[in-house]
């Protein structure tokens, strides 16, 4: 059995939750803790439980322990991070990563602000205390963008990542296009349906895609460089107009992030596409074209978000460094 | 760059197959009745982008078909990029963006379509730009950027280079 501590438990935690609860997957969750609460218990938590509490809109576990009790005090082998991302400050996540870390233990998460804000110095401490760091479901949820780049396509040189990293704005768009709509009406629309926040900042400036873009250049083009770095144009001043002057050509619009590490190129904007070009895909999914000297182009296409589709990626982490570390500790 | 040659019966068709045999790609074929030439024969010019260094073979190829070349065109505006401007084109001088591009001498504005909603909202172009390489076509693309940098004009570029 592999031994869970599990940090944040809306959205993606509770469908790493249900998941565990579905199909064993021989995990344990012997910590958990939410923005009020937390409980341990080095005989496993009762799942269920604890799902029922949130959906009766009470903390998941006892008010007086916390989220920081839990990473110094719970019995796990793997931390899972999975609390709300702050772009600035990366916490309450850098201290509950870096407090595993130094205890030992490997780290899981879905939480892009601690690794696009400080991936080189998590991972020289992980590496230091001798456990893994995983992040695959902070860019692109569900799809295993990141071990596909570092083991899939190990030797190859990647000359370019261009994509979709944001489904809010491919919905907007989408949506711009198929029915003529203003980018007021189409954000309202997407906010009906939950695809956005209410403060959808994040999402239509396309900050959210500059940090996955960050991340990537980071974690796998060995770059260096921070959301600063990221030349940004948001969605927010597209009208129906634009996208049907790209429309009488065949062509559409999407906010496409874009890395190309000869030259400097490190941008999200609007770009006009080709209709028929493999990025463009409907509603809320995202997808990534990575082209490379020896593999050539490959583009995958899948849920960016989501609470099974995140807990996937999550789940695919957990179990990458159950294979390969914790059975044989 | 352009051929020019004269239209006699079945030339035209001569003309084609070589061009790709030696992996050119047509981009017009243009006919035009001259003052000076007898009423039977048109001018045939034929616009066409060629790989480096093809030339010679293809101008062999034509002779062997028996064409006549009359003249033979520098290269000229060859690449194309189409790019959307959103913003307040007509108050901030639409003409002198153009401009900007035009008086560049190596790059054009071939098209624009322009859609204005309503007086006071911000209005849409489509900006055809055709340049006579890829370099110019660069620059021109930095000088519309810098532009609308300046009059605080969104141009969306497209993805893949034409
Ligand atoms: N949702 C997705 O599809 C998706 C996809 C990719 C990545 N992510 C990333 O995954 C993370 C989680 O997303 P989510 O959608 O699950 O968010 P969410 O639904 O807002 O849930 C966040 C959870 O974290 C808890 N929390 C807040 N502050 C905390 C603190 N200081 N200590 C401990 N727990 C705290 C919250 O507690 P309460 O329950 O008490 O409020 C809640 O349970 C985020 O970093 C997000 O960017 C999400």
């Amino acid at each position: 059995m592999t031994r869970i501590a599990l940090l944040g438990f809306g959205s993606v935690g509770q469908g790493i939750a249900r998941a565990i609860l579905e199909k064993g997957l021989g995990i344990t969750v012997t910590g958990l803790a939410d923005s009020r609460s937390g409980v341990i218990d080095a005989s496993g938590i009762d799942l269920s439980a604890a799902l029922d509490r949130k959906e009766r809109g009470e903390p998941c576990g006892n008010l007086d322990i916390s989220s920081m009790d839990v990473v110094e005090e719970a019995e796990y082998d793997i931390l899972v991070e999975v609390t709300p991302t702050d772009v600035e400050t990366a916490e309450p996540a850098l201290g509950h990563i870096r407090g595993a870390l130094q205890r030992g233990r490997h780290v899981v998460t879905s939480n892009k602000g601690p690794i696009a804000l400080d991936y080189p110095g998590l991972q020289a401490l992980a590496e230091e205390c001798g456990v893994f760091l995983r992040y695959e479901a902070t860019v692109c949820g569900a799809i295993p963008l990141i071990r596909a780049m570092q083991e899939g396509l190990a030797g190859n040189t990647i000359t370019r990542i261009c994509g979709v990293f944001n489904g809010t704005c491919n919905y907007i768009l989408t949506r711009m296009a198929a029915e003529g709509l203003t980018y007021e009406q189409a954000l309202a629309e997407a906010r009906d349906l939950g695809y956005a926040e209410a403060d959808p900042t994040y999402d239509v400036e396309g900050i959210d895609a500059a940090i996955k873009l960050v991340i990537l250049a980071d974690t796998v083009l060995g770059m260096r460089v921070t959301l600063d770095d990221v030349e940004r144009t948001g969605i927010t001043l597209l009208s129906p107009e634009a996208l049907q002057l790209a429309e009488d050509q065949d062509c559409t619009i999407r906010l496409i992030g874009e890395i190309v590490p000869g030259a400097g190129v490190l941008q999200v904007s609007p770009r006009i596409v080709a209709k028929t070009h493999p990025l463009v895909v409907e509603g809320t999914l995202n997808a990534v074209t990575v082209e490379t000297d020896l593999a050539g182009d490959l583009t995958f296409i899948g849920k960016g978000a989501g609470s099974t589709e995140t807990a996937s990626a999550v789940i695919g982490d957990i179990l990458y460094i159950q294979s390969r570390h914790v059975q044989s500790s | 760059m352009k051929l020019e040659m004269k239209d006699q019966p079945g030339q035209l068709v001569a003309a084609l197959k070589p061009i790709s045999a030696v992996g050119g790609n047509i981009i017009a074929v243009i006919h035009q009745r001259e003052a000076t030439t007898p009423a039977e024969a048109l001018d045939v010019q034929i616009v066409l982008e060629l790989p480096e260094g093809r030339l010679e073979r293809l101008l062999e190829l034509l002779r062997d078909q028996g064409i006549d070349v009359v003249r033979i065109g520098e290269e000229r505006l060859l690449y194309e990029c189409t790019l959307i401007v959103i913003g307040h084109l007509m108050h901030t001088d639409l003409s002198d963006t153009v401009n900007q591009i035009d008086k560049t001498g190596s790059a054009e504005v071939t098209e624009l379509s322009m859609v204005m909603p309503a007086i006071d909202s911000p209005s849409s172009a489509r900006i055809t730009i055709r340049s006579t390489t890829r370099t110019e076509m660069k620059r021109a693309i930095r000088i519309l950027r810098a532009v609308a940098k300046q009059k605080e004009l969104l141009i969306i570029e497209p993805l893949e280079d034409a």
